[in-house]
């Protein structure tokens, strides 16, 4: 019992949030990754990007209450995702033609991408606050628990509740279908391929006929995905603040790299590396303990290795370790 | 410009005709920054009681109060500190402020201490400031957080809970009345599991409440904003299961609470400066449409003005160093109990040699060197509705 005990409690305050959080995480950073490895820059206007989507779709999502359209137990937000995806998509596109491309076709440095698109995130930043303000926004309309805690400790007997919500489950079920969409997508189609092959040698794949625009843009498109889905999923899941958005930057980096720049499955280990790493460092281990041990061996103190203000610091401190000891990151991919 | 300067010069001939029983009262508030909203209103309200006595013609036999303001800013201590310089300059008999706690310290401990000058603040809920070095010159008319700390501790002994955990804002006002919380609450007996500080604006606080049901509590103290931070806190320990039963401080305390959270946190507790005095309602009335009587401190802000002219007229003297000893007895027991708009009657009281015990607009009563005792207002949650459990 005392087992089963500690088992619900890590489940209920450790395991879910942080697969929900690394899930979010994960998406964020296969973005990051994608532009890293085939546009060649890192993108500081991510946060801003996932912010857009994300306000587009609560627009779409608000207009479709209005017809009374609704997906029933799920959130509206779902089917207004395509339409978040599309306006992303098309905004990113745009923002390519009018301010990368010409650094693009001078074969400018990487640092001069990064100071570009720091500047695309200032202007991004300013445009979703006139688009939605600055407050916090919930759209989950949907039925919020799929495992209510006070049920489920009447319905186990256990000391410990257990609660899922409906939208960490859609966060890890809609995570893995578009993670696994992508690797189909690079894996077996043409274009998936030679993308890849304009990420191994932009050269080789010009010359043998690869036409860089049209890889440009696909690029956008996915990435654009990966943005807005990240986006409406954290928002569903907690709430939407352009703030919030704008901070999810720095994790999401610290996972793209911790796996390795350039490397698909490093992202995503990497943003569940992240995100369970913050939760499990600030977590108070005492009560776990006094169940798994024996009651002398019970501990005193809270077993606590970092309190919760400094959680932030984690994702900053995985960072330095992982480019002290290994610079290419977990899974093989490229040094910064 | 030509008018400030008309109007400076006239001043200053006016100010020199009737030298003999005009005096100048500083009111040094936040009219810019972060808090300029409130201040008109407090400042007026301060400004109310100057005029009233001024109007009575009974302090010291008719001497009259000109309200000087100056800008604290509320968060720039050198600008504060240069504004009460100024004051001094100009021979104020008192400094009616400052507002925010961290001005109002640098404004007593750089000019009021060093000049000999009173300083009556209506807003500065600070724990720190009871302790500073102050040669009794520093009152408040606004309760301190310590004070909070102990209403709070009592409540929850009282209901029979030995152990709570605690969750603050990470700011000044959280970290002082989470600590203030804790002290009191261990002087009585109890316990606190875990005092975690949370910061405001993030999408994520399943890693504080999960710190927060390990370390376990039978209650969840709150100290944060309901729209902020805290709000969110209390949203994911219901989703989880972390907590049922909340107490909830004066940050927590609005009508957002019920609206957001509704059934979910009946059985919980909370409290929020407040009081049934009878004398509040008169002072909104005697602020009529001149100004909001029921704006935030506007009747700390009254009765800190008033304290200060009684205790003149108390001590028969304007000299800040002989009236600070007579600031904490017009405003307790005993003697006359004196209401909003009945200045005139304590001072004529007062002249014959009478005690009097200003009531005011908030019941003021000082404890502990100089800080309102407080009242608060206990709240209660029951059926999705907050409702008003008692005062203490």
């Amino acid at each position: 019992m005392d087992f089963l005990n500690a088992l619900v409690m890590l489940t209920n305050f450790v395991i879910i949030p942080a697969s929900v959080y690394g899930a979010q995480l994960a998406l964020g950073a296969l973005a990051i990754t994608l532009i890293y490895s085939i546009l060649r820059f890192s993108n500081f206007a991510h946060g801003d990007s996932m912010a857009f989507g994300t306000v587009v779709t609560i627009g779409v999502t608000a207009l479709f209450q209005s017809w009374g359209l609704h997906l029933g137990p799920l959130p509206t937000a779902l089917i207004a995702l395509p339409f978040g995806v599309i306006a992303t998509a098309l905004l990113m596109i745009g923002t390519d033609i009018a301010v990368y491309r010409f650094y693009r076709v001078k074969r400018a440095a990487p640092i001069v991408f990064v100071m570009a698109s720091m500047g695309v995130m200032f202007v991004m930043n300013g445009v979703v606050r006139f688009l939605a303000g600055t407050k916090d926004i919930s759209f989950d309309d949907g039925v919020r628990f799929v495992i209510k805690a006070a049920e489920f400790k009447k319905w186990s007997g256990l000391d410990q509740p257990l609660a899922l919500r409906s939208t960490s489950l859609i966060t890890l079920v809609v995570a893995v279908a578009v993670v696994a969409w992508l690797f189909w997508f690079l894996g077996k189609t043409r274009t998936g391929k030679s993308m890849r092959a304009f990420s191994d040698n932009e050269d080789l794949a010009l010359l043998s006929g690869i036409a860089p625009n049209r890889v440009v843009m696909v690029t956008w498109a996915i990435v654009a995905l990966l943005t807005t889905t990240a986006g409406v999923l954290y928002g569903l899941d907690k709430a939407y603040s352009p703030f919030t958005y704008f901070q999810l930057l720095l994790p999401t980096f610290a996972a793209a790299i911790v796996g390795g720049l350039g490397s698909p499955l490093g992202a995503i280990a990497g943003g569940f590396v992240v995100a369970f790493s913050e939760v499990v460092v600030t977590y108070v281990w005492k009560q776990v303990a006094a169940y798994l041990l024996p009651a002398a061996l019970e501990p005193t103190s809270l077993m606590q290795i970092m309190s919760t203000e400094y959680k932030v610091a984690v994702s900053f401190a995985i960072l330095v370790v992982v480019l002290l000891f290994k610079p290419t990151g977990l899974f093989k991919g490229q040094s910064v | 410009m030509k008018k400030i300067l008309l109007a400076s010069a006239a001043t200053a001939i006016m100010a020199g005709a009737v030298s003999a029983e005009d005096i100048k009262m500083g009111v040094i508030l936040g009219f810019t920054g972060p808090i300029e909203s409130l201040t008109p209103d407090m400042a007026a309200g301060a400004e109310l009681a100057m005029s009233e006595v001024s109007a009575s013609g009974k302090l010291l036999g008719g001497t009259t109060i000109t309200p000087v303001r100056k800008d604290s800013t509320c968060v720039d201590a050198a600008a504060a500190t240069a504004a009460a310089e100024e004051l001094i300059a100009e021979g104020v008999k008192g400094i009616f402020g400052a507002d925010c706690s961290g001005v109002t310290g640098a404004i007593l401990s750089n000019v009021a201490v060093p000049n000999g000058m009173v300083m009556v603040s209506p807003s500065a809920t600070s724990p720190g400031l009871s302790t500073v070095e102050d040669n009794g010159l520093f009152f408040r008319t606004a309760p301190s957080d310590a004070r909070q700390g102990v209403v709070m501790a009592d409540l929850l002994k009282e209901q029979g809970v030995t152990s709570v955990a605690v969750t603050y804002i990470n700011s000044d006002y959280g970290k002082g009345l989470a600590d203030s919380f804790q002290a009191a609450f261990e002087a009585i007996g109890g316990s606190v599991t875990i005092s975690a500080a949370h910061d405001v604006g993030k999408g994520d606080y399943s890693a504080e409440v999960a710190a927060l049901a390990a370390a376990g509590g039978e209650r969840l103290v709150v100290a944060g904003y309901v729209d902020q931070g805290g709000g969110d806190i209390v949203r994911a320990s219901l989703d989880a299961g972390a907590f049922e039963l909340f107490h909830f401080p004066d940050g927590m305390i609005g009508d957002a609470l019920p609206a957001t959270f509704g059934a979910e946190i009946d059985g919980s507790f909370g409290q929020a400066p407040g009081s049934d005095n009878p004398g509040y309602q008169t002072f909104v009335d005697l602020a009529g449409s001149a100004f909001n009587g029921q704006g935030t401190y506007a009747a700390e802000s009254y009765d800190g003005a008033a304290l200060m002219l009684l205790a003149m007229q108390a001590a028969g003297s304007t000299d800040p160093n002989v009236y600070k000893d007579f600031i904490e007895g017009v405003a307790n027991a005993p003697g006359e109990p004196i209401m909003p708009g009945e200045l005139g009657k304590a001072l004529e009281i007062l002249a014959s040699g009478g005690d009097v015990d200003l009531i005011g607009a908030t019941g003021v009563e000082l404890v502990n060197g100089g800080e309102a005792a407080g009242s608060y207002r206990v709240v209660t949650f029951e059926g999705g509705e907050m409702k008003t459990a008692g005062y203490r």
